[in-house]
């Protein structure tokens, strides 16, 4: 295939994705929309103000970066593992491999669907976050950085785990046990200064930790960690899940027999 | 000329052990209509799953208008179009938005991809349907779909996996029309099916498969030419409570009461008037039984389930 008719199949998988999650909206994009705006206002308005400062900030300042993040990663994760699972649920993804496009445009058109949804959750929960606080950027690259490649990671995971996938249990363990219980525990509501010394070890092995912090930073100019070793952490991830994903494409894990 | 499809020593294991294709060849000349025939898990739906890159393949070669699908697979999947048995769209979309979709994914631009699919959705009457998710269609018209979906980038070889399964009659003989029209027009077809009519009306040539072999791969004419027996149905004036019994050629009574002759070959017709004029019988009409291949289809199908049999038994 030409350059060109490579693009065209990428962008007709993006577009794809795009028109999927922007038809079922009110189960795509209306969720995260509510569920953060109560956060907003019962952990930044409701208790935050008697919990104070937090590195520096009043709270509600110290979590949006956090739950803004936490909306990207889950929704980035989400889009990629139910289309893609259904897409071989249904047997439609055979249309995509009787179809010339190569392994590497079917992986790159899913995930920038999957990051076309996490950003958009992104920007609409920061709009909205907008009516409880004021945000300053303190370093736009740092900010926008981190956040595109922790949404391309996320959409990575999430088609792997569509790829090992047989049934709809096992697309929702991993955000179950998995991504939920490492995003509470990766600093959105809280510095890891609170914890006792073994406790901030232990969340140092959480890699999500890295890149809630990585935003912060982008955003407030505080983080529990080195921001650039949180970049340096994401890109090795997603080259990881990139080859994974790629040899299970090759394969044929779960989508040839 | 180049074979639109040639096909050496395949051979497919499946993870459980299940030998489904020995070692089978084949080749489809360009412009031909094809019939791949064969019994249940005979191993026909694992090839064409091999040709079109949805069966990994165990060992063997696949080219494609003289692509290697090991070395060019992008080349030969631009000139090779899917009909699948199974519906395998995503119920939810609009037939439109289907079938210029899946025009994107060969790079076809979507001004030429919605000129194309227009052009197909009207020749398989369903561009009424163009803004109907799929899910809504009927299963006559998902098969249409189906077919216009895999030809929205002008593929010059076709394949069918049982196009007209569960499609009614009338529906049946107006995707016929339309099969030999893309064939008229240079498009090679193959399909299987399991309407073995079907295969003797449209097509030119063809195989038998049976337990992951090729038993007969020859022209349909050479196949029919095998039959020594002719199976002649004759319309009586009056209906027949039972078959008569005429000198040397075998009756029976169909399900519509019309009288079935067997005659073998060299034997004459005006033989079987003779005796049915001697019995007061007349006959009003008379046309050969349109199904013959399906005798020749039982007849060796049967002959290789002995032989393997057979080996079996010598084996044990």
């Amino acid at each position: 295939m030409t350059p060109h008719a490579l693009f065209t199949a990428f962008s007709t998988i993006v577009v794809r994705e795009v028109r999927r999650f922007t038809r079922i909206w009110a189960q795509t994009l209306l969720p995260p929309a509510v569920t953060m705006t109560l956060y907003f206002i019962i952990f930044g308005n409701l208790i935050g103000s008697r919990i104070g400062e937090m590195g520096g900030f009043d709270y509600m300042s110290f979590i949006v970066p956090g739950l803004v993040m936490m909306a990207v990663i889950t929704s980035s994760y989400a889009n990629v593992v139910s289309s893609f699972f259904s897409m071989k649920f249904q047997r439609s993804i055979e249309e995509l491999l009787v179809s010339p496009v190569p392994n590497w445009v079917i992986l790159a058109g899913y995930v920038t669907g999957g990051m076309a949804r996490g950003l958009g959750i992104g920007l609409i929960v920061t709009l909205l976050s907008l009516a409880f606080t004021r945000l300053s950027i303190h370093n736009l690259p740092m900010m926008v950085l981190t956040v595109f490649l922790t949404s391309a990671l996320f959409a990575l995971g999430g088609f792997i785990n569509a790829m090992l996938a047989t049934k709809f249990d096992d697309i929702s363990i991993v955000p179950t046990f998995v991504l939920t219980p490492l995003t509470y525990l990766g600093g959105v509501f809280y510095s890891i200064d609170l914890l006792p010394g073994f406790w901030q070890g232990v969340s140092m092995a959480n890699p999500i930790l890295y890149m809630v912090n990585g935003f912060r930073y982008g955003i407030l100019g505080v983080s529990d960690v080195n921001p650039f070793v949180s970049l340096g952490m994401i890109l090795v991830f997603i080259s990881l899940l990139a080859f994974i994903a790629l040899r299970m494409l090759e394969r044929g894990k779960g989508i040839r027999h | 000329m180049t074979n639109a499809l040639e096909i050496e020593g395949l051979t497919k294991t499946y993870g459980d052990g299940f030998q489904a294709l020995k070692g089978i060849d084949l080749h489809v000349a360009e412009g031909d209509f094809f019939a791949l025939l064969g019994p249940n898990g005979a191993g026909k739906s694992t090839t064409l799953g091999i040709v079109c890159s949805l069966v990994n393949k165990t060992a063997g070669k696949v080219r494609v208008f003289g692509y290697d699908t090991d070395t060019h697979l992008s080349d030969a999947k631009l000139n090779l179009g899917v009909v699948p048995q199974e519906f395998n769209f995503n119920q939810f979309e609009k037939v439109f938005d289907i079938v210029t979709t899946q025009a994107g994914y060969y790079g076809i631009p979507l001004k030429q991809a919605s000129a194309s699919a227009e052009k197909y959705l009207k020749k398989l009457g369903l561009w009424d349907k163009r803004d109907t998710p799929a899910r809504m269609l009927s299963g006559g018209m998902k098969r249409r779909l189906m077919i216009a979906r895999a030809l929205v980038h002008e593929p010059k070889l076709l394949i069918l996996d049982e196009p007209t399964a569960g499609v009614d009659i009338e529906l049946r003989r107006s995707m016929w029309t339309f099969l030999e029209e893309m064939n008229r027009q240079g498009t090679t077809i193959i399909l299987t099916t399991h309407y073995l009519e079907e295969a003797e009306a449209l097509c030119r040539n063809i195989a038998i498969i049976d337990h992951g072999k090729i038993l007969r791969h020859t022209s349909k004419k050479a196949l029919l030419q095998q039959l020594s027996l002719e199976t002649f149905v004759l319309d009586t004036e009056k209906p027949l409570d039972s078959a008569p019994e005429l000198n040397g050629f075998p009756t029976r009574l169909d399900a519509e009461g019309a009288l079935e002759v067997e005659v073998e070959k060299g034997q004459g017709l005006n033989q079987v008037f003779v005796e049915l004029e001697r019995r007061g019988i007349k006959v009003v009409s008379m046309r050969t039984k349109a199904n013959r291949l399906e005798e020749l289809f039982i007849r060796m199908v049967e002959e290789n389930a002995a032989e393997s049999s057979k080996a079996v038994e010598g084996a044990a």
